[in-house]
């Protein structure tokens, strides 16, 4: 074998000039010494197996390879001369016996290479679009069997009622209603005083400020009470109850209930919507009380209107026939709630990814939902001329 | 032995509310052996392993790892210290919004600076050993089967070669056949990469067929170590059910010493 001329003992190439330890490839005579550190914590340095690549790559020794003054060599290491070396270990290479055996695991275990990337699809959209109706659709189906289920299975509940499942719609209630009064109360009250604020002005301009009662009266009980108190409960509620139901499905529980017997519907789903269909229009009605007072403190700072005229106010300005419509919506959004946060909890797959665009999804068509069921309302009183 | 012990638990107590779980528990182990933690359910295997590795802290006593109290280890030292240890999960613990690819390259792509041709093909090669396929490793976690889950989080934990391998019921929900090959997998590598290994089972094969040490956690402490023959030896309620009960006689009947191949070789 010829001495190789030259560049013979000159460091091809080194790391952290100083650090004893940073990976190294040198000519030594004849054959290649590596020495250093060749292992993960090593090679992480920006540009390191770049540069040890390149070095690697112009070293051309007929001699062998020297790895007995290597100081760490692990996997990541092996892999990165194992490339260089083309996937055989050079002839005349010394190598100590636990780098025999790490080489001999990589032989064992060649890795294909990468491969090929596939080419763009350019027309990817327009496919997107037609799944997105079909999504769209599978969701529509699912729902509706989701609420023909609830039907059947509250008829059955109607037949047989003291075999219902009473302690969950119980325990529901508490806390989808009872544990949401503090904000729906908070939300309701300041929405109230903006609202009255706000309009006292304006009325105020055209000598019409005693019918801020009526404005007040109507905006609230009518729209504003039952869409509000919607969007917070589908928030905190509906969020919850996809989360939950998602979290049985990843621990297996969904699996267990059905192995016993236990339907999903029976347990789950008619306990949630029953409670929802119970504690909403309450809610509402608790939402709607909050914004009236709210409403009637700012007029009496605004207006100076008293409290006593307001609410004496009150019965002929709103009438029982809002009174009514915002309990039928109460419920409406209460089991619209239920039934969407039910649906994307039984959907989630098990990882967390699912879980958390199913919570979302959920919150988002639940409040999405309730704004279009709203409009509905709107349309069909406005047509019944009530 | 002589040599400087990599773990080094000091008079540990923990305790939850006023259930207290270990009291004044002491242990020490060494580089390069395989020591298995037993004893029975809720006798706080696993809570000591949690504290080893700092993700619970004790109410008294300390552990020091590597030298140096584990909770010392803070910023840039925790994040040097853990690429020297590497753990495998009861469950697995794999990430299930990441393929099995990314599980498994998200420690090296944690190092930052390594390109990713090398990742890939570093990341294959584990796979490959593991004893899985390149397909496998496009699978999500929810598509593996349990023995898979074990050996792509086994590839996860070892993915940065590390110093120290914690392992928590390694062939727990495997079957025979499959345990055995796990136990083969982990003794070949402890072999060929000389990691020290403390593992908690409750499973008597893979005692028999892997460890070089066995300390038996039981009325708060550690109460033997030593080899599984010395331990074996000793003269007390629970060493009786569980190292000479039925299960323990099918185990050890045959292979009462580990130098015997264990499975196949």
């Amino acid at each position: 074998m010829a001495l190789t001329s030259g560049n013979a003992s000159t460091p091809v190439l080194s790391g952290a000039s100083a650090a004893a330890v940073a990976p190294l490839v040198a000519m030594d005579g004849a054959r290649c010494r590596v020495t250093g550190n060749w292992n993960v914590q090593a090679l992480a340095v920006k540009g390191e197996v770049r540069r040890l690549k390149q070095a690697l790559a112009a070293i051309k020794t007929e001699g062998g390879w020297d790895l007995s003054d290597i100081g760490l060599l692990d996997a990541v290491g092996a892999q990165l001369l194992w490339r260089q070396w083309g996937q055989k270990i050079p002839a005349g290479t010394a190598l100590t016996e636990g780098q025999q055996a790490l080489f001999q695991i990589l032989a064992d275990h060649p890795v294909s290479e990468a491969p090929p990337q596939n080419a763009t699809d350019w027309l990817a959209w327009i496919r997107a679009i037609g799944v997105g109706w079909f999504v769209v659709g599978e969701h529509g189906r699912k729902l509706l069997l989701l609420l023909g289920g609830f039907v059947l299975d509250f008829f059955k509940f109607l037949a047989n009622p003291l075999r219902g499942p009473w302690r969950e719609i119980s325990a529901q209630i508490y806390r989808v209603g009872t544990q949401a009064l503090g904000i729906t109360a908070l939300v309701g009250f300041l929405i109230g005083v903006v609202l009255s604020y706000l309009s006292a002005e304006q009325l105020e301009m055209f000598g019409a400020g005693r019918f801020i009662v009526n404005l007040l009266g109507i905006a609230t009980v009518r729209e504003l009470g039952p869409v509000l108190a919607a969007i917070l409960v589908a928030g905190r509620s509906g969020s919850s109850i996809t989360a939950q139901i998602g979290v049985m499905r990843v621990t297996q529980e969904l699996d267990a209930m059905q192995v016993m017997g236990i339907s999903h519907g029976q347990r789950l789903i008619l306990p949630r919507v029953i409670a929802l269909a119970i504690a909403m229009p309450l809610l509402v009605l608790w939402t709607d009380a909050m914004a009236l007072f709210g409403g009637m403190l700012a007029a009496k700072w605004q207006l100076g209107l008293s409290i006593p005229w307001f609410i004496s106010q009150l019965p002929d300005a709103v009438g029982l026939t809002n009174y009514r419509i915002t309990l039928i919506k109460g419920v409406t959004f209460g089991i619209w709630i239920a039934l969407i946060a039910c649906h994307f909890g039984l959907r989630i797959e098990p990882n967390t990814e699912s879980l958390g665009r199913g919570t979302t999804a959920s919150v988002v068509t639940a409040i999405t939902g309730v704004i279009l069921i709203d409009a509905m309302y709107a349309v069909i009183f406005n047509e019944m001329d009530i | 032995m002589t040599e400087a012990p990599i773990i080094d638990v000091d008079n540990l107590t923990t305790a939850f509310g006023t259930h207290v779980v270990h009291k004044d528990l002491s242990l020490k182990i060494y580089p390069k052996e395989i020591l298995a933690l037993v004893g029975g359910s809720g006798s706080g295997k696993t809570t000591l392993l949690r504290q080893i590795l700092g993700l619970d802290r004790p109410r008294a006593g300390i552990v020091r790892v590597f030298g140096r109290p584990v909770h010392d280890y803070v910023g840039a030292e925790r994040v040097a210290l853990t690429h020297r240890w590497g753990m495998l999960f009861q469950a697995g613990a794999l990430f299930s919004a990441l393929p099995v690819f990314d599980n498994i390259a998200l420690p090296l792509r944690e190092m930052r600076n390594l390109p990713e041709d090398l990742i890939r093909e570093v990341v294959l090669m584990r796979l490959s050993w593991m004893g899985l396929t390149a397909q496998d490793a496009a699978l999500m976690p929810s598509a593996l089967s349990g023995g898979m889950v074990k050996r792509v989080a086994l590839a996860r934990a070892l993915a940065l070669d590390p110093e120290l391998l914690f392992l928590d019921e390694p062939t727990a929900g495997l079957d025979p056949q499959r345990s055995d090959e796990f136990v083969e997998l982990i003794r070949v590598l402890h072999r060929e990469l000389g990691f020290t290994v403390v593992m908690v089972t409750h499973d008597l094969d893979t005692i028999a067929a892997l460890a070089t040490r066995v300390a038996v956690l039981a009325e708060k402490k550690v109460l033997v170590e030593g080899t599984l023959e010395k331990v074996m030896e000793t003269k007390h309620p629970f060493f009786d059910a569980f190292f000479h009960g039925e299960r323990a006689v099918r185990a050890f009947g045959a292979t009462n010493s580990k130098d015997t191949d264990h499975g196949k070789s």
